[in-house]
């Protein structure tokens, strides 16, 4: 079947096989192999991507679904000015140790911080309660995600200063 | 994991949905959030030839009062449910147990419509809708019909839907007078089956009890409806013996089995212990306590 899917903001024509899941898509036909499979049951989050700025587990999803819909996986925050603020946060503050479930947390960390930008430890682990990380104990990414609110923030002052004439 | 082949449809109408359902029948399957069905697929327990994707239908989700009723279009996600003041106001049960279900990533996609149709005896919503005396609408090409949840949730994965059918909808009566209502859950983690879950909900007319809801999770072969300890409350003044009596009547209905989340003896203390908290809040919200 063919499909157009948007991923990171480029279009992708691909003829695909229905039972196909998204996951499957994105890292054996688009080669991105950011997003990651873990558990293959819906239980990990580590296949996390954004369907339309709303985080969904691609393992649960069939590539066929996200036909004319725009995904977001971890390569799409890379910007040209360099590191997406959540992932400068999750650097700077050892945010993750093997890196597995890393990009699940960050993209579930974006879509928080989009809609509470001075999220509480409560409001952080609630967020991430679908995906598991075995390393951190979950101290550091919570810490990362906050600061990178903390940054989203700041910038959003500076940016609201009036220029200096 | 790759589940077997099959044909994929994604229909824009109901109309053209029920043509699909009416021509395909038993061998097509429904695609609504897939948060269950999809794992089935993966793990070879479903191996349907068709699958009707209805998630690009219109229509379908909305939630709102009409004429002293709740309709909750059967694509309702269960995030949805979370995010509406409309619940959140007014319908305390729902709102309790919508934010309990599953994860949020899971609640982003699974629906209340696939939710109740999988008929999971695990599921949340099946005994939320029980307490709340819920009904399914169930169109096909030809009629529709209105079923009590009660009779939907057949059996164990097993509900009363018609293969030619479609859940559009599902429709609960208003409550009116103090009322309140709670989903109380024992879970080991997040993302993790009940060990038990109980769905409890109070309307309460001139002091005493004017109607009841009591429904179990996790603890039977289906969503179990707690009715001889509805039936118990109706008509009495709100007390904790009546509470802690109406508590051991649904342990009594309780049909649970030991696992590794608990024993049945465990279990069915829980549900005890559940029943009577549940309505000790839900009498509290109403302000009958």
């Amino acid at each position: 079947m063919e499909v157009t899917i948007t991923v990171n903001g480029t279009a992708h024509t691909l003829d695909i096989e229905p039972r196909l899941l998204l996951v499957h898509v994105i890292r054996e036909r688009l080669r991105l192999t950011g997003t990651h499979i873990g558990c293959d049951s819906t239980s990990c989050g580590a296949c996390t991507v954004l369907y339309d700025g709303t985080p969904v587990k691609s393992c649960t999803m069939f590539g066929v679904q996200a036909d004319g819909v725009e995904i977001t996986t971890v390569e799409g925050l890379l910007t040209a000015a360099g590191l997406d603020p959540m992932q400068a946060a999750f650097k700077e503050h050892h945010g993750l140790q093997c890196g597995f479930c890393t990009p699940g947390m960050m993209l579930v960390g974006k879509t928080l911080i989009e809609r509470n930008t001075d999220p509480s430890d409560d409001d952080v682990r609630n967020a991430i309660s679908g995906n598991i990380c075995r390393c951190t104990g979950y101290m550091n990414i919570v810490t990362a995600i906050q600061a990178a609110a903390a940054t989203q923030a700041s910038d959003a002052d500076a940016s609201a200063e009036p220029a200096n004439v | 994991m790759l589940p077997s082949s099959f044909e994929y449809h994604r229909p824009t109408t109901i109309d053209e949905a029920l043509d699909l359902l009416a021509s395909l029948g038993d061998d097509a399957k429904v695609l609504a959030g897939g948060q269950s069905l999809i794992p089935m697929m993966k793990l070879r327990f479903a191996a349907p030839s068709h699958l009707i994707d209805i998630n690009r239908i219109d229509g379908l989700d909305a939630i709102e009062e009409v004429g002293g009723e709740l309709h909750i279009g059967a694509l309702v996600r269960h995030n949805d449910l979370v995010g509406s003041e409309l619940i959140r106001g007014k319908y305390p049960m729902i709102a309790d147990a919508a934010p309990q279900i599953a994860d949020p990533l899971v609640r982003n996609l699974g629906t209340i419509g696939g939710s109740l149709t999988h008929c999971d005896p695990s599921g949340d919503l099946g005994a939320v809708m029980l307490a709340a005396n819920a009904r399914v609408v169930l169109k096909s090409k030809d009629s529709e019909r209105e079923v009590a949840v009660t009779e939907f949730l057949a059996d164990t994965f097993q509900s009363s839907i018609e293969p030619n059918e479609l859940l559009t909808k599902i429709r609960i009566t208003s409550p009116t007078g103090p009322y309140g209502g709670t989903y109380l859950k024992l879970e080991r983690k997040v993302g993790d089956y009940a060990t038990v879950a109980v769905a409890t909900r109070l309307m309460i007319s001139n002091g005493s009890i004017g109607a009841a809801g009591i429904a179990l999770t996790s603890v039977g072969l289906t969503n179990i409806k707690a009715t001889a300890a509805e039936d118990a409350l109706v008509g009495q003044t709100p007390s904790q013996e009546l509470f802690s009596e109406a508590g051991r009547l649904a342990a009594a209905a309780s049909n649970p089995v030991s696992d590794v989340r608990g024993s049945e003896k465990y279990k069915r203390h829980m549900v005890e212990v559940y029943v009577r908290r549940g309505l000790t809040r839900s009498a509290e919200m109403a302000g009958a306590a």
